[in-house]
């Protein structure tokens, strides 16, 4: 582990005209969560998209070590490894689990399919590895012949969770993970992800705009305002000192119960 | 030699939000903690003390000077260390008790004070069963340990956060007011952990209002008062 996983220097995008992100830098270690805090249109989806090679930066580049220990520009990987990364070293949780899963297979399909992907073949082991996963995501065994459809909305975004861990993958981009939650649904999602990234020693980048869930999961966070990272550093120090002016707007927002 | 040594730090607050106002908190703050020493910081409230603490642990920032903290035998300064660096010091070098619990959903009372031990490696039962021992000498009733503490009073929380900070052998340790809602009973029992950790050569630098508690454990008194920003006339 002396080395980052993930390295990201400049990153500008520019829809047209109209800035997403600029300038971006910074390194992510294995097993360090990063947040992503700022306001909607700040710039934090776009950055989220574009290290995780959903979209095409406008310059800039994020480079990433490989399993084989290489580094290489995300950006000019071929359509296979990329693909490879997306389905295997990598997972994306996004906010709505419809768009992480296929809501018409089973859960325990939902789960298998990452398996099948990176090769497995045998259909007990892949049963056997579903209900595990379902196991550790807190869904009852006899919902795994279910659809998602069927499920509520906590229960999706932990199946999107189990689908996403099952191919160990080291790098896992979470965007507003706990978003659309009832709160007591959040806690609970916010405990288990706390505990697998732990456990799993996972590097994670997680967008959110609440600042609770940047407390709670990460280890550093990125303050963003029209596009650019203003304030960086320590979560506890962000939060307890913030310097930008955003940032303590942001801070002495939060409710208090 | 000690294990901990500030030089020379201030500190100052912009308010933004309070058109820029500018608070200066502390000036040119001097001290070291040698290990085996518990430190007390002393002074009304306002003076800066838990603001001092929350710099020696990396919660608020420094406008200037160092924090050299003893990390694996070298010497480390907090105050410009990068994040990465800070979290390895709390790992491994620097431990903090503070006032309040922050607590996490779910998880439960035995758990909160383990973790710190299962952080550094330790076996998750060998963990618990320390955990165990520590919260039943801090008297808080069996019952409670397989609940998490956001329901629980204050005193009960605190203990659990004692408990958390003392369960590893940090070389240098904060307590920020460790005994405010403690009754006499388990203020003496947390009067004994502090003193076996000094048997032990943790550094210890504290806030106690309590002037009994104070008194107990305190091998010398650092005023803050002395370090107070010098108002522009």
């Amino acid at each position: 582990m002396t080395e980052p996983l993930l390295r990201v220097e400049n990153l500008t995008k520019y829809y047209g005209s109209r800035l997403g992100c600029a300038d971006v830098n910074f390194e992510l270690w294995p097993g360090e969560v990063l947040a992503i805090v700022g306001e909607s249109g700040s710039g934090k989806t776009t950055l989220l998209n574009s290290l995780s090679a959903t979209l095409e930066p406008s310059s800039g580049r994020t480079l990433y070590r490989m399993r084989d220990e290489q580094w290489r520009n995300i950006y000019e990987l071929s359509e296979a490894e990329r693909r490879f990364l997306v389905r295997t070293d990598w997972g994306f949780v996004h906010q709505n689990p419809a768009d992480g899963l296929r809501m018409t297979v089973s859960a325990g399909a939902n789960v298998g399919e990452r398996l099948m992907a990176v090769g497995d073949r045998n259909y007990g082991h892949i049963r056997e590895t579903a209900l595990d996963w379902l196991g550790r995501v807190e869904i009852a065994a006899d919902r795994v012949d279910d659809q998602p459809r069927s499920f509520s909305g906590g229960m999706r975004q932990r199946l999107q969770i189990a689908r996403n861990l099952v191919t160990g993958p080291r790098l896992v981009f979470m965007d507003e993970p706990t978003g659309g939650l009832d709160v007591s649904v959040q806690a609970r999602l916010l405990d288990l992800l706390r505990g697998l990234v732990g456990e799993l020693g996972l590097a994670a980048i997680v967008v959110t705009h609440d600042l609770a869930v940047a407390r709670l999961l990460s280890h550093r966070m990125m303050v963003m305002k029209d596009g650019r990272v203003i304030e960086a550093g320590l979560t506890d120090r962000v939060l307890d000192d913030p310097r930008e002016p955003y940032t303590q707007l942001l801070v002495s927002s939060i409710l208090q119960v | 030699m000690t294990a901990l040594s500030v030089k020379n730090l201030s500190k100052t607050f912009t308010m933004h939000l309070r058109d820029g106002v500018i608070l200066p908190v502390v000036d040119n703050v001097n001290f070291d903690v040698a290990p085996g020493e518990c430190v007390v910081l002393g002074g009304p409230s306002g003076a800066g003390k838990s603001s001092i603490l929350k710099m020696v642990y990396g919660n608020y920032g420094v406008d200037a000077g160092a924090i050299e903290l003893l990390h694996h035998g070298a010497i480390v300064d907090l105050a410009t260390a990068d994040p990465r660096t800070v979290l390895t010091l709390r790992r491994d070098s620097i431990g903090y008790v503070s006032q309040f619990l922050r607590t996490v959903p779910r998880v439960s009372a035995l758990d909160v004070v383990a973790e710190p031990l299962v952080i550094r490696g330790v076996d998750k039962t060998e963990a618990q069963g320390i955990a165990r021992d520590l919260l039943a000498r801090l008297n808080l009733p069996e019952r409670l340990w397989s609940l998490p503490p956001a329901t629980f009073s204050g005193g009960e929380q605190q203990r659990v956060n004692i408990a958390r900070g003392f369960i590893t052998h940090h070389p240098v340790l904060l307590l920020d007011e460790p005994t405010a809602s403690l009754d006499a009973t388990n203020r003496a029992v947390v009067v004994a952990m502090i003193a076996e950790k000094k048997a032990a050569g943790v550094a210890l630098l504290g806030i106690f209002h309590d002037e009994d508690v104070r008194n107990q454990v305190a091998d010398r008194i650092v005023d803050v008062t002395a370090f107070a920003p010098k108002v522009a006339a």
